[in-house]
């Protein structure tokens, strides 16, 4: 499997993703302002229930693809023997991988 | 084929673009504000790519218990976790603002020079002074 998201592939993604992202926290914004969750319990429910988790799901989704490319194009230009460069990238992406499963685990921890 | 002879072609070219000053000391040149907005625009992403793991713990400590939410809102109480607080948000306001700007681009607005210069001068200044609200509000 080759997802490496690169040239117009990746220009689309920095942008689709940025731009759920915002969407998505002037949305947090904007629920917090009508009903700050204070409690454990309203928090909890708030999170669980299908709509805000799958909204939460794709902002996850939408902030790992933009991480990738961003933290791509900054290891790209300036981590410099080649060597480096890949063992950085390979890190970067078992890092956002790990994070991938992790959030899953907890949206999916929520359902149950 | 012959090898060519040495100071023609290709090799001369390497060899003049090799003898053309380079000055790349970052504390002397004077950047022009856009460069500034950025290198922002980087760094500020770096920051928060950084600080990402940190806010899934949070996020799951927080929906995990009674015990694990009480734990993340005392955090707030924290001058530490404030600073750090502060610094990301300064980081979220000029990459989500330098990010717009970015967007507009896209589009052609905003490309000339003189409105180039002054959205960026926004961007940088509007990231401070967002922090600085924020910084308002927590203290």
């Amino acid at each position: 499997m080759r997802v490496r998201f690169t040239g117009l592939k990746a220009w689309w993604v920095q942008r689709l993703s940025a731009v759920y992202m915002l969407l998505f926290v002037l949305f947090l914004l904007y629920s917090f302002a009508l009903q700050p969750l204070r409690e454990f319990s309203r928090w909890h429910a708030w999170v669980a229930r299908p709509g805000i988790s799958v909204a939460f799901l794709a902002f996850f989704a939408a902030l790992l693809g933009h991480m990738w490319v961003g933290l791509r194009d900054v290891l790209l230009d300036y981590a410099k023997p080649a060597g480096l460069r890949r063992g950085l990238l390979a890190a970067v992406a078992l890092g956002l991988l790990g994070l991938c499963i992790w959030l899953l685990v907890i949206l999916l921890g929520l359902q149950g | 084929m012959g090898r060519e002879p040495p100071g023609t072609g290709l090799e001369a070219a390497a060899a003049s673009r090799l003898r053309r000053p380079v000055f790349l000391n970052l504390t002397q040149i004077q950047m022009p504000v856009g460069a500034l907005t950025s290198i922002g625009h980087r760094i500020s992403g770096v920051v928060l790519a950084t600080g990402v793991p940190a806010a899934a713990y949070l996020f799951a400590l927080s929906l995990r218990d009674e015990g694990g939410f009480a734990q993340v809102a005392a955090l707030f109480e924290r001058l530490a976790f404030k600073a750090a607080a502060i610094i990301a948000i300064w980081a979220l306001a000029h990459h989500v603002l330098g990010g717009i700007r970015h967007l507009l681009t896209d589009f052609d607005i905003g490309s000339p020079l003189r409105v180039a210069r002054r959205s960026a001068w926004f961007v940088n200044l509007a990231g401070v002074a967002v922090a600085l609200l924020a910084a308002g509000v927590m203290w």
